[in-house]
């Protein structure tokens, strides 16, 4: 792509966001009750100063860090579970039939369902009950990591990882194991030379997947109980004390975020698994 | 008197489809290959070729019967048994200089040594300039000289290879050829060779293998003593191979009870 096509490509992807920014100041002006729809200029003061203390809740910003730390903890306990497993579910039929009719209940079930089950098991229990520290900084950070919260957000992104990882090693090709095969590869240079790699790319698309669903238990894992920080509670708290214009810039935080985290990862699919698309 | 390199007893094969229907693929083969022996093995499309070539390799195992490998029961697939497949079988995600080198790669060769082998070999080829490439930039010929010279690399003491030249046009198809010949002067290996191509067959075998169409069973066995190098033009080279296409059309359209498939069809307009 020339780079004259590519900046038009970018000016062209900014029509919409303008349009819409000119509605909202227009119609927020209209309306002029900042309860129902604040100023363009409110929400925006907020962006530009992440750092500023609001509602006695901390910043923007260090809300917004709380519940990425949430999000990642959950999301990495889920991956490092449903990647292995769903490879071994993946070429192991045996193992495929042992759990697949009982993943096949949970899968259906929204992680929001599991609140009250969760909120029994766990109740306000954080990782900090967990590991026995009781002061100083790290007992602040790891109070803020409910269970009841890294769970729901755990099951919320361990089925698309675990979806595409199953499906992903199931299509790989027959014969390219079988070449390797009559290579000499014993059963382990089967996993790492052949199945890993071809499966890769929908493993990875699982993963990003499972990212964005992660992201999006993040408001009501936050909603749980015990939480007192985090973007999701920040939202929340602000309605009941009617700042609209608080909720929607921790909105546009959520989406941005949520946009970056995809955005990384479609780096990365598109420089590593060329070969996919192409293949034929 | 040479040794005995595969001696292949009585093997039978029916697989069972997902309609729960045994088709029964190979009948009942007996063959008995020699150390540096060239063998072709012929026959209609769908008459069991390719599953024999797979129960060799040991990707996949004989109803009946069984196959022996310099004395031993194969059990499973093993580097001493190379195999080009029919099917594009290269890693879409290694280069083609990647490739080549997974053989020893996976032998515990050192990165240096694999790459220097996998150079040689895709020189070998005609392929060198396209070290760096992914089989998708191939062309389907390209692909197939790749993973021939894969399967050379290995070094096999036994080369299985189904229809390995089928995709390729008949200038690269001849060079190649000779090529194999010399490979196998040189290494001494032996070569079970499936194609579809009596030419190709008469100029490279020692013996031929004339198969009867589904249930595969050994119709004929041919040694072909034409000295080498063999002369297209040779009158006994013609002559042979008027001989075998009588046998395949006869396979194809004649005493056969069950109606022609597709393949078949094409064949057969192939052959006459
Ligand atoms: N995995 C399988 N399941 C069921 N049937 C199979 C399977 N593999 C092969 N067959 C059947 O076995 C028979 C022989 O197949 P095979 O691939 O060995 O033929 P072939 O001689 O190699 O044909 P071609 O010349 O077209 O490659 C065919 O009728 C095919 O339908
Ligand atoms: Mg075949």
């Amino acid at each position: 792509m020339s780079k004259v096509k590519r900046r038009n490509g970018f000016l062209v992807s900014l029509i919409i966001p303008v349009i819409f920014v000119v509605l909202w100041w227009v119609i927020a002006l209209r309306v002029d009750n900042p309860i129902v729809l604040p100023y363009v200029s409110q929400v925006f003061a907020l962006l530009i100063n992440p750092m500023g203390e609001l509602i006695s809740m901390g910043s923007l910003l260090s809300n917004v860090i709380v519940s990425l730390i949430r999000v990642l903890v959950g999301y990495i306990l889920a991956v490092l579970l449903a990647i292995p497993m769903g490879i071994l579910m993946g070429y192991y039929s045996s193992i495929h039939d042992l759990f697949n009719n009982f993943l096949g209940i949970f899968r259906p079930i929204p992680p929001l369902a599991w609140v009250p089950l969760v909120l029994a098991w766990f109740g306000v229990a954080s990782f900090a009950t967990l590991s026995g520290v009781e002061d100083g900084q790290l007992y602040i950070w790891l109070n803020n990591l409910k269970i009841s919260m890294v769970f729901i957000i755990f099951i919320g992104a361990l089925f698309p990882v675990l979806t595409s990882t199953i499906y992903g090693v199931r299509s790989v090709n027959k014969t390219l194991i079988d070449s390797t095969l009559v290579l000499g590869a014993n059963n382990r240079e089967i996993f790492s030379k052949v199945l890993i790699p071809a499966a890769a790319p929908s493993i990875v698309n699982g993963m990003r997947t499972g990212l964005g669903v992660a992201w999006m238990c993040l408001v009501s894992a936050e909603m749980l109980p015990g939480s007192i920080s985090g973007v999701g509670y920040l939202i929340t708290h602000a309605y009941t004390l009617a700042r609209t214009d608080i909720v929607i810039a921790g909105m546009i935080c959520i989406g941005a975020v949520g946009a970056l985290l995809d955005g990384v990862f479609r780096l990365f699919e598109n420089r590593k698994f060329k070969w996919q698309s192409m293949a034929r | 008197m040479q040794d005995e390199v595969l001696s292949i007893n009585n093997v039978s094969k029916t697989f069972v489809t997902e309609k729960g229907l045994g088709v029964c693929a190979l009948d009942n083969i007996s063959l008995s290959i020699k150390e540096n022996d060239f063998i072709c093995l012929v026959g209609p499309s769908g008459c069991g070729k390719s599953t024999l070539l797979r129960i060799i390799a040991g990707l996949e195992t004989a109803g009946e019967g069984e196959v022996l490998y310099r004395g031993n029961k194969i059990l499973k697939p093993g580097k001493r048994r190379g195999m080009v497949f029919q099917e594009y079988s290269l890693l879409p995600w290694r280069t083609v200089l990647g490739n080549v080198g997974l053989g020893p790669e996976l032998a515990g060769e050192p990165a240096v040594n694999c790459r220097k082998i996998a150079h040689e070999y895709l020189e070998m080829v005609g392929l060198e300039k396209f070290a760096g490439s992914y089989p998708y930039e191939l062309s389907g010929g390209m692909r197939q000289r790749v993973a021939i010279a894969r399967a050379l690399a290995n070094d096999p003491d036994i080369l299985l290879m189904d229809e390995p030249f089928g995709a390729l046009d008949a200038h690269t198809r001849i060079i190649l050829q000779k090529e194999l010949l010399k490979i196998c002067e040189a290494n001494r290996k032996t070569i079970v060779f499936v194609t579809h191509s009596v030419d190709e067959a008469i100029y490279l075998a020692d013996r031929i293998v004339v198969m009867t169409s589904g249930p595969g069973k050994i119709k004929e066995l041919i040694d072909v003593s034409i000295s080498r190098p063999r002369g297209r033009g040779d009158q006994s080279y013609g002559k042979l191979s008027a001989r075998i296409l009588d046998m395949l059309e006869e396979e194809v359209t004649g005493n056969s009870a069950t109606p022609l498939s597709d393949q078949q069809e094409e064949l057969r307009k192939e052959v006459i």
